[in-house]
């Protein structure tokens, strides 16, 4: 479903963000991205639809290569859906109007359709009472909630989600990742940016290390978690385990 | 003081300031619609139409509204007169209305700009991992949030226009200041319809003024 080979990407001229990166991520796989902090895990996960170009490799989505300066990036960003870190709900709408936004714009859909559409989402998002309401009324995880809704409503064959719980207060953490949960049960292709060790033990398929731009590890959950092959991943897992004793 | 000869000049007067509105109103649809244009303009990333949005915007931002009236009351016939081939009239209410809404964009433009530059990257791109082009992330994600809080700064440039568009005196409109000022004349109680036109002028402004703040409080409740 996505394929990266030899990619390569740099911030300036210096700055080697992302090292010859190859990577396969197959169809109703979850995969779980993680490393210490500009690791390039996020701009990872942002070359996948674009919002980063890279300077070296190919990328193929869905078997479009999005590398080639020749594809149309919109005709791919439909069908890739993308959570962010801040939300990014558009305050001027309301939390129906955010979802069937891209729908009756990109897709064309009738309106009546793409709200029934968006009713049928908010529910499974448990948050249909606040459909008329606009985000800046709402709490960091129903905001989250409600962009993994506006995401779905396009029908993406994949999702991504760049630390979709690093903003939210430690209480609403839970909500949001029993909604990725049913999603990733549901068969969808995830890609999923984060430093929730307990959801990439038990919903993820592979995990992948990522430090100074490459990737160390590339695992089963529980190979990844019990036997880590490389030093510096041995090292994150202890401090992020286990914060108190570092 | 002999305020009697005002009341019979009522609808002269009103004449006039039907004539300013008309003015003001299309002068500011058409500022804030070619204000946007030169906004995304300076904007671009092309190099070059950027560039050519900053040097109008900086031109007309640097010489006198009255210079523009004036000169386009006597080159607009001309450059028309040029690309039609063929002289066409042109009155000094179509010249001016032309002056205003190519000078006061300059000024829409750079509040236009602030408002687009203040609307967070975030949105942008969440409009395009939706799909949507460049066009439409613009028209229903950016613009709205822009205008929605650049209001106040529009409105208040606006009254500002409203008070320039007095300037046509200069091409001979009988605009409300001028009509005041002519009635004035003729009646031989000048000081009395310049007072009343003040009066007017400031009660008008005022009450927008007030608009403006209202709209102000209004709108730092709606925000997040």
């Amino acid at each position: 479903m996505i394929r990266f080979n030899k990619v390569n990407k740099w911030f300036g001229r210096d700055h080697h963000v992302l090292k010859n990166i190859t990577l396969e991520v197959k169809q109703g796989e979850v995969v779980v991205v993680c490393g210490p902090s500009g690791s390039g895990k996020s701009t990872l996960i942002r070359t996948i639809n674009q919002l980063e170009p890279v300077n070296d490799g190919v990328i193929i989505v869905d078997g479009i290569t999005i590398t080639d300066p020749k594809t149309n990036i919109n005709k791919v960003r439909e069908e890739v859906g993308f959570v962010f870190q801040h939300f990014n709900l558009y305050p001027h709408l309301t939390v129906l109007e955010n979802i069937t936004l891209a729908p009756i714009q990109v897709r064309k859909m009738e309106k009546a359709a793409a709200e029934q559409l968006g009713v049928e989402l908010l529910e499974r998002v448990g948050l249909l009472n606040k459909k008329d309401v606009y985000p800046a009324q709402l709490s960091g995880g129903q905001q989250q909630r409600v962009a993994i809704a506006r995401g779905l409503a396009m029908r993406p064959k994949v999702m991504l989600f760049d630390e979709p719980t690093s903003a939210l207060d430690p209480e609403m953490i839970g909500e949001v990742l029993k909604v990725m949960q049913d999603l990733a049960e549901s068969g969808m292709t995830m890609v999923v940016v984060t430093h929730e060790m307990g959801f990439a033990r038990e919903v993820s398929d592979r995990v992948i290390f990522l430090d100074h731009g490459e990737i160390l590890e590339d695992a089963k959950p529980e190979d990844f978690f019990t036997n880590p092959q490389h030093e510096r991943a041995k090292q994150f897992l202890r401090q992020i385990l286990a914060p108190m004793h570092q | 003081m002999d305020f009697s000869s005002i009341v019979s000049a009522l609808p002269d007067l009103l004449q006039g300031m039907l004539l300013t509105l008309k003015l003001l109103v299309f002068a500011v649809a058409g500022g804030i619609a070619l204000g946007t244009l030169l906004a995304l303009a300076r904007l671009s990333s092309n190099r070059l139409l950027s560039f050519l949005a900053g040097f109008y915007v900086n031109y007309f931002r640097s010489i006198p509204l009255l210079l523009v009236i004036t000169w386009f009351y006597f080159i607009v016939p001309f450059m028309l007169a040029w690309a039609t081939g063929k002289m066409h009239p042109v009155g000094a209410f179509a010249s001016s209305l032309v002056a205003f809404m190519m000078f006061e964009a300059a000024y829409y433009c750079e509040i236009v700009r602030a408002g687009i530059q203040s609307i967070p990257k975030g949105q942008v791109n969440a409009a395009y991992a939706l799909g949507l082009n460049y066009h439409q992330a613009m028209r229903l994600v950016v613009l709205p949030q822009a205008f929605r809080k650049m209001a106040p700064l529009l409105l208040q440039q606006s009254i500002i226009l409203f008070q320039d568009t007095a300037l046509v005196y200069a091409v001979g409109l009988m605009d409300f200041l001028n009509t005041a000022r002519s009635r004035g004349d003729i009646t031989g109680q000048l000081h009395e319809f310049l007072l009343f036109a003040g009066v007017i002028y400031f009660v008008l402004s005022f009450i927008a003024s007030r608009i403006v703040l209202r709209l102000q409080s209004k709108l730092a409740v709606g925000q997040n």
